[in-house]
């Protein structure tokens, strides 16, 4: 191992619950309403983030919106480093003419939403499509933004951002992982 | 709460969440997967030394291959400025094709070559012409040869990937592979099927890969043919050996049958080809001995109405016409996890 590294959990789980049910209110406020609205989460904690979302969107009058997911692992730039494993992508109907809402866990350099939009227009042309995150931890390389976000995370590059999903890890938090030395990483 | 009429997810519908319930089902996704189950393998040259997790990583990426096949624009870019050379020394339709497709549509450059139409007609070495290729800038060659063992000496001495895509009575790994997957996506599972082998398995690449390929997979395999057709001796796998088709087939839920090559009985390792229609073509009668929804596969090219009958190649129960477009989405697969880096 490297250094040692501090964990500090900075979105528990009543915490991640309000943020995304504030960005469902924000995604029906913004589209008025949910028709033509198609959620696509990214893998892997994506995914259960537009299931939760899809659910919210249905308690607050938005009724049933369609959910897909997407592996943008085929379209990445980093592909002469790694090969990393690749998930089938699946989206229910035709994109053409849909309101999209991206959904991923963490919103970092954007690259995987590079890439991930990529994969979205081979895949139709959508009448328009927006980008919901749970955490922004900044330091883009793109010109990337969202629409909607959870909670903005300053954060230093040395530092990483784990998001738990119940789905998929048991339970739900969101951590900033540090070196122990650096400031932020204290307790 | 609950969403009938969306256009939902079909594998995520299933875990739709209970009306009112905080705590939502389980997600159908694997779990966060190792990053792992691929161990940088350079080459692709039989599945001898390919264990169950790499074959089920090969066939789990190909299922995401399907899906880039099932649009309609088939492309991805995931092997941009990549070179594919298709070094072809045998005739070959399905395979050669089947590997231009896949590496196109995930946008490689390809170049294809037969040997005759090259300069190894006018003598040049295997080796010099694999040397050749790699100054020419390819990363990746699928080599199809006459000679068992060919591919290993290009990838022993090639600063290439190199794929099989046959080499003589050896091996054929890749079509194993697009048929471990078409027998996985029409029966869910490998592990616990019966699989008999038909026709001559002492000529056949592709009767080698695939049984190393389900055995591992945790098949059961049987082998049958005339006596003259089978591998002398003691055999490498654990595998039963029948000369009967009949008893052969009983509760078999996968039948392969190998293309008789005629050359055979002019070399007289056949009485008659009218004998060997009688006693293992695979007819309508022969496969009512198998379990009910038994797949019946063949490699290709088919000699119907030698070892296979047109009602049973083209029938209810026949995938092969799977294997030929699965061939495509492992192919893709392959090339993908092979990767662009220089070896």
């Amino acid at each position: 191992m490297a250094e040692p590294m501090v964990e500090r959990v900075v979105m528990t789980a009543d915490e991640i619950r309000r943020a995304l049910v504030r960005l469902s209110h924000e995604i029906l406020e913004r589209n008025r309403g949910s028709t033509d609205l198609l959620l696509v989460g990214l893998r892997t904690r994506g995914i259960p983030l537009a299931m939760r979302l899809q659910r919210y969107l249905a308690e607050f009058g938005g009724g049933a919106v369609a959910l897909g997911r997407l592996d943008p692992t085929l379209y990445r730039d980093d592909l002469d480093r790694r090969q990393p494993r690749v998930e089938p992508t699946a989206i229910p109907g035709a994109v053409d003419g849909r309101r999209v809402v991206l959904v991923d866990d963490v919103l970092f350099t954007g690259r995987t939403v590079r890439a991930a939009l990529d994969a979205l227009v081979d895949l139709g042309r959508p009448a328009a499509v927006q980008l919901a995150v749970l955490v922004d931890r900044g330091h883009r390389e793109l010109p990337i933004r969202a629409d909607y976000v959870g909670k903005n995370l300053p954060t230093s590059r040395q530092e990483r951002v784990t998001v738990r999903l119940r789905e998929v890890d048991g339970r739900d938090e969101v951590v900033l992982v540090s070196p122990a030395r650096s400031p932020s990483g204290a307790l | 709460m609950s969403t009938p009429a969306t256009p939902t997810l079909t594998d995520l519908e299933h875990t739709a969440q209970p009306a009112g319930q905080g705590v939502p089902a389980p997600l159908p996704v694997a779990p966060p997967a190792p990053e792992s189950g691929w161990p940088g393998r350079q080459h692709v040259l039989d599945l001898d030394d390919f264990s169950a997790a790499e074959i089920e990583y090969v066939l789990a990426t190909a299922d995401a291959m399907k899906e880039v096949l099932r649009r309609p624009i088939k492309h991805a870019p995931a092997l941009r400025g990549v070179t594919v050379v298709t070094l072809f020394y045998e005739v070959s339709t399905r395979t050669r094709v089947s590997f231009e497709l896949a590496a196109k549509h995930l946008g490689a450059d390809v170049v294809n070559i037969t040997a005759t139409a090259s300069s190894v007609m006018k003598g040049e070495s295997l080796l010099d012409t694999a040397h050749t290729l790699r100054a020419l800038g390819a990363d990746i060659l699928v080599m199809r040869h006459s000679e068992a063992g060919a591919p290993y000496l290009v990838a022993e001495h090639v600063a290439c990937r190199v794929i099989n895509a046959g080499d003589g009575w050896h091996a054929h790994p890749t079509q194993a592979l697009l048929d471990l997957y078409t027998v996985r996506e029409r029966l869910g599972r490998i592990a616990g099927l019966r699989v008999v082998i038909v026709g001559d398995i002492l000529h056949s690449r592709v009767a080698r890969s695939a049984i190393w390929g389900f055995l591992r997979l945790g098949a059961a395999v049987t082998l049958c043919g005339p006596p003259t057709l089978l591998p002398a001796g003691a055999l490498p796998w654990p595998v039963e050996v029948s000369y009967d088709l009949d008893r052969a087939l009983a509760g078999a839920d996968v039948v392969m049958a190998l293309r008789l090559q005629r050359e055979r009985q002019r070399a007289g390792l056949l009485p008659s080809l009218a004998e060997y229609v009688r006693r293992y073509g695979l007819t309508r009668e022969r496969l009512a001995r198998a379990c009910p929804d038994a797949l019946v596969m063949h490699p290709g090219p088919m000699n119907e109405g030698v070892e296979i009958m047109p009602e049973v190649a083209y029938g209810a129960q026949s995938v092969i016409a799977d294997q030929v477009t699965n061939g495509v989405a492992v192919r893709m697969a392959l090339l993908y996890l092979l990767g662009r880096h220089a070896a």
